[in-house]
């Protein structure tokens, strides 16, 4: 079995509503996974039905080959989900916190373990205080060190940075990319878009329960998104040719598609002709957010991966 | 290795690191019932011969302490795991339903013994008893304990608030633990009142707890185990079956 995780057609239904309605994907082990969507995607309930939070009403959840109900011992011990709401036991200290979450692991001694993930999460210090006197970062960062205590092939995390500052999401990231790098499959859900883009190789893109698109990062940008060349006129119209592959926003900016910079160079060229007169330029490289907007967006049916 | 003695250490803890709150408060509330009920009845109740009514009191409020504690102990600490969510920290262990089970009830056991053991020591000083059975004392202890412990896994398994927790303490647990004959015999009782107190299986670890330190009881102990644990078992199959199922924990 090469896939760090395997969905199979799971299905799960609150009440009236149908959480997953037939989700089906793969992560193969070391990839940098992400999973976007919506608030009401479903991409939670994904992750707790891998976790065993949840039980899916059909379909099958394996983590490393193993099924999550049938093999769970073993499919538990090889994730570590980083859930997305701030939780913590409030009677015990940071180091007991980790030292209690190792032994629900089978783990007696993880003291060295339990010191470089503090040392790495920015902990140290706060060891031995109590759970409750933390920030809400710190306490983040120590669920992201329980989550890590019996280092688990594959990490999940549910949205880690929301609420986050920017310096502490920067060490988390070295962090998780270093995991990544020593051969961790990471799966991720996030809603900032820049952070999934700069990470994942792939991502899979859910909406009311079910995957809308599932492709490489890479793809999924050309396929949805392109460079353009925005342009703001002081004087003078766009000449035709170019005219009719543009777009024009509330702002008065001009947007063009260009593939390369040699298109940038005829467009600009085109215009002196024309004599316009530019008040503005820019390039703006294919962004996760237009393709996540435009796919969102999109009122075909699922598009079968 | 498994989960079992972690969770299970993790429990016991949890309690006695508050102990003041969890041990010490309930061995004062049952010595005041002691002082004041023992004061204020002694010259009415006479339950066992050579046995003054102070004396008759202890093991029932010891029991009636390790009941109420042992159901508070794992009912408490379920719905606060469940309420403030850390509860996931459990259940995205690779910790089998019956280690959850065995660890919560036996957690539930110690504070009930400890509790328990506080008032016998507490009151030694002001109404010394006999000991004259005291495995039978122990086993009544344990059984006594597990039952309410496991009916606290229950609760709080099945509670989604404070205030239904609430309820099953104030509706089930107080009436049913004041009705077992705790501050009287249930011989004294009219007929009618005397079956109804026999369909309530605390009333079988009070009565056979007391077997342990007078060596007389309303019920024979053999006959008061065997209730005692057959509630107690069919409590367990509940709470193991609603933990195989995730009833309320895993969605």
């Amino acid at each position: 079995m090469a896939h760090a995780v395997v969905v199979r057609d799971v299905r799960k239904r609150f009440g009236a509503v149908q959480a997953l309605a037939g989700v089906s994907l793969e992560v193969p082990r070391g990839e940098f996974f992400g999973l976007l969507g919506p608030n009401g995607a479903g991409k939670t309930t994904l992750i707790s039905a891998l976790g065993g939070l949840a039980i899916a009403d059909s379909g099958r959840l394996e983590v490393m080959g193993h099924d999550v109900q049938g093999d769970y011992r073993a499919a538990r011990r090889a994730l570590g989900i980083v859930p997305q709401e701030v939780v913590f036991d409030p009677f015990f200290t940071v180091r007991e916190t980790l030292e209690i979450q190792s032994g629900y692991f089978g783990l007696r001694r993880n003291g060295a373990w339990i010191d470089e993930l503090l040392e790495r999460l920015a902990l140290a210090s706060k060891a031995d205080a109590n759970m409750r006197s933390l920030s809400g970062g710190m306490k983040r960062r120590v669920m992201v060190a329980q989550a890590l205590v019996h280092r688990p092939p594959v990490i999940v995390l549910d949205e880690p940075t929301a609420g986050v500052d920017v310096e502490l999401r920067q060490t988390l990231w070295s962090f998780i990319r270093g995991l990544n790098e020593a051969g961790h499959t990471v799966v991720l859900t996030t809603h900032y878009l820049e952070e999934a883009q700069q990470l994942c190789s792939r991502i899979a893109m859910m909406k009311e329960g079910r995957i809308v698109a599932l492709d490489t990062t890479a793809r999924l940008l050309a396929a949805f998104s392109e460079r353009v060349l925005r342009v703001k006129l002081e004087r003078g119209a766009l000449p035709a040719p170019l005219a009719e592959r543009a777009t024009r926003d509330a702002a008065g900016w001009w947007r063009f598609p260009i593939a390369d910079m040699a298109h940038v160079e005829q467009a600009l060229a085109s215009l002196r002709e024309a004599g316009a007169v530019l008040a503005s330029l820019e390039v703006a490289e294919p962004e996760l957010e237009q393709v996540f907007v435009r796919i969102m967006h999109r009122e075909e049916p699922a598009a079968r991966p | 290795m498994t989960g079992f003695p972690t969770l299970l250490y993790k429990e016991v803890l949890r309690f006695w690191k508050v102990g003041f709150q969890t041990v010490a408060a309930p061995v004062l509330s049952a010595l005041l019932y002691l002082v004041v009920f023992g004061h204020a009845l002694a010259a009415h109740v006479q339950a066992f011969p050579g046995v003054s009514y102070a004396q008759f009191l202890v093991p029932g409020l010891a029991m009636m302490a390790m009941l109420q504690n042992a159901f508070a102990n794992s009912s408490s600490s379920i719905i606060q795991s469940k309420i403030t969510g850390n509860i996931v920290f459990i259940l995205l262990a690779p910790i089998a339903p019956a280690e959850i089970f065995a660890a919560y009830l036996l957690a539930a056991v110690a504070r009930g013994i400890a509790v328990g053991l506080g008032v016998f020591v507490a009151t030694l000083w002001i109404v010394p008893v006999p000991v004259e059975h005291p495995l039978w004392a122990f086993a009544f202890a344990a059984v006594g304990s597990a039952l309410l412990a496991a009916l606290g896994i229950i609760a709080g398994i099945w509670s989604e608030k404070f205030d239904q927790l609430a309820a099953f303490q104030n509706f089930l647990v107080m009436p049913l633990t004041f009705l077992a004959g705790v501050f009287y015999s249930v011989r004294s009782l009219p007929p009618f009142w005397q079956s109804v107190s026999r369909l309530n299986p605390f009333f079988y670890a009070v009565d056979g707890f007391r077997y342990g330190f007078f060596g007389q009881s309303d019920v024979a102990p053999w006959a008061s185990i065997a209730f005692a644990s057959g509630a107690f078992a069919a409590l367990s199959w509940l709470a193991l079956h609603l933990l195989r199922r995730g009833y309320k924990l895993r969605h």
